[in-house]
């Protein structure tokens, strides 16, 4: 395949983009607004009343929550030892399972972006099936190859004694298999975007393929592989489906705060709406955390 | 492996057909409503015949046994339809209560009923019209060699429960406490149907499900009862619910599951009748 073939165009766009954008107005994020102000004003109705539709939709239920939030109870439900042993648990894993997919996915990416082989389009699909398929079904999968009567991991657990559903490597696992192909993606659209010229002009100055990606490559794509991991960590924090099927829910050791969030819901919707406000809080953070390199993504 | 090959898909499968039976209830409410207005009018009263689609919300332990009595039903009466949403007590509950067109909701504890009678929801009284008891699942051919509840307390035993949340996580906490054990499990499943495939798969070594769920599984667990399960027994209430669209329609779904063939296959089935 051509280095031009089909990559997610938003995916190409928007990692590269917000890269692009960032080198030509490094501080000026912020104050772009004001004329984004005055095309506002502009904007044809067919197209201004489905965005402020699709608006109030995407705003609504995160409004209700916080209309319905119950703010005097709030203080005793979120002091409360699981809430904490939730968010510690989450955080770590969702962290742990980005380490992973950034040691697994950046060189995958790569793979995928400069090097040819036969079969590589299906490879890429296969490898961002995880992206379409149903976490739950992504957790059953897992079972039946990392399973103690698995495919492998009947192996790792006669040989090794190893065990991995019910453990906390266990979530890592499921999230890194629902998230990693989210960095996979991103990385790879921003090596496409790359200018392959730097790296051939390294190797005509003697750097070897590795050196070349690791001193010119890396570098080049930084904003790239940030805005992956950013993505996957985000995904791999709301992981539910896949976790709950593959490791299970046991507090403290597999009960990650939307495992908390459903169960809770179940019997005290309350509690529910108190942890959501919660991974909301957190998740607000990051984003306001990453806002010049992420929200103003031209 | 082919059993759990089914089972997700099927899982699925339970959600496309939720929202299925949700948008075949809206669009059935006015057909229901034309149907009881016909019985009215041809003078069938009471006893007249059920036409049109009976909307049946139900507990998930029921799906095997209401999908049977479904098929009878439409049987006996032709031109009708049943339409099951089999799922978790408590979401089927919510869902009534927050204004979902059913005409039958068949619970699996008396708690979550009771936040549909509290709601002014069903006409009528919940009538209990199968009790369900806890049972331990096994691997199959029980390497294990677990007899009893207490043998599930052995070290290096991988077991997992119900959550507390659901009813059978509570029941299995009323039968732990009666019985003064103390049992970490490696995890709390969010419903007994999860409990069960983890011993299917042979992730786990035991789980306490229901009778039912253990039957259902055929042969690949294998049940061990335990005297403590007495303490723990679920009641089944059933009701008719006042917004029902299909009033003839629930009264006679009603009629079958507490007539003795509904018994017999209920019974079949693994839940004790009372």
């Amino acid at each position: 395949m051509s280095p031009s073939s089909p990559v997610p165009a938003g995916v190409e766009g928007g990692p590269a983009g917000s890269a692009r954008g960032r080198r030509a107005r490094p501080a000026g994020g912020g104050r772009e607004r004001p004329t984004g102000g005055g095309r506002r004003a502009g904007a044809p109705l067919p197209l201004l009343l489905p965005a402020l539709v699709g608006i109030l939709f995407l705003l609504l239920p995160l409004l209700a929550l916080l209309i319905r939030a119950p703010w005097r109870d709030l203080p005793d439900q979120l002091t409360s030892a699981q809430v904490w042993q939730a968010l510690r648990l989450s955080l770590l894993s969702a962290t742990a399972a980005t380490a992973l997919s950034l040691a697994l996915g950046v060189p995958l990416a790569w793979l995928l972006a400069r090097t040819d082989f036969p079969g590589r389009g299906l490879l890429r699909a296969l490898v961002t099936l995880p992206l379409v398929l149903p976490p739950v079904v992504g957790g059953v999968a897992l079972l039946l190859a990392l399973g103690r009567n698995g495919v492998v991991g009947q192996w790792l657990d006669a040989w090794f004694g190893i065990t991995l559903p019910f453990t906390t490597t266990g979530v890592v696992l499921a999230e890194t298999f629902v998230a990693m192909p989210f960095l996979v993606i991103s990385v790879e659209g921003t090596l496409r975007a790359a200018d392959p010229r730097y790296e051939e002009a390294a190797a005509t100055l003697g750097a070897s393929r590795f050196t070349a990606f690791r001193r010119v490559t890396l570098p080049l794509i930084a904003p790239g592989v940030l805005a992956g991991a950013v993505l996957a960590w985000a995904r791999a924090l709301g992981e539910f489906g896949a976790t709950i099927t593959f490791a299970g829910n046991f507090p403290g050791r597999t009960q990650t705060m939307p495992l908390a969030v459903y169960l809770a819901l179940q019997n005290d919707p309350a509690a529910a709406i108190a942890l959501s406000l919660v991974l909301l809080a957190v998740s607000v953070a990051v984003l306001a955390a990453l806002r010049d390199r992420w929200l103003t993504a031209s | 492996m082919n059993r759990t090959s089914r089972r997700a898909p099927r899982r699925l499968l339970a959600g496309i057909g939720a929202a299925a039976v949700l948008l075949a209830a809206g669009a059935c409410s006015s057909d229901g409503s034309d149907g009881s207005g016909d019985t009215r009018g041809s003078g069938g009263g009471a006893s007249g015949r059920p036409t049109g689609t009976v909307t049946v919300f139900a507990a998930a332990s029921l799906q095997e046994s209401f999908t049977t009595l479904g098929k009878t039903f439409e049987k006996r009466y032709p031109g009708t339809k049943v339409a099951f949403n089999f799922g978790g007590s408590d979401s089927l509950a919510a869902g009534i209560t927050g204004g979902a067109p059913a005409d039958v909701f068949a619970s699996a504890s008396p708690r979550t009923m009771k936040t549909v009678t509290d709601a002014g929801d069903a006409a009528g009284t919940p009538a209990t019209f199968v009790r369900n008891r806890l049972e331990i699942a096994a691997l199959q051919g029980n390497p294990d060699h677990i007899s009893s509840l207490k043998d599930l307390t052995r070290s290096g035993l991988k077991v997992v429960l119900c959550a507390e949340t659901v009813p059978c996580g509570a029941a299995t906490r009323t039968a732990l406490e009666a019985s003064g054990l103390k049992l970490t499990p490696v995890s709390y499943e969010q419903d007994v149907k999860s409990a069960l495939t983890k011993v299917e798969l042979k992730e786990a070594d035991a789980a306490v499900v229901y009778r039912t769920d253990v039957k259902a599984a055929g042969g690949k667990v294998e049940g061990v009862e335990f005297p403590e399960s007495a303490e723990a027994v679920n009641d089944y209430p059933i009701v008719r619910l006042k917004n029902a669209g299909n009033a003839s329609g629930a009264k006679a779904f009603l009629a079958l599951v507490n007539s003795a063939e509904g018994r017999k296959v209920l019974g079949a089935a693994g839940f004790l009748t009372p």
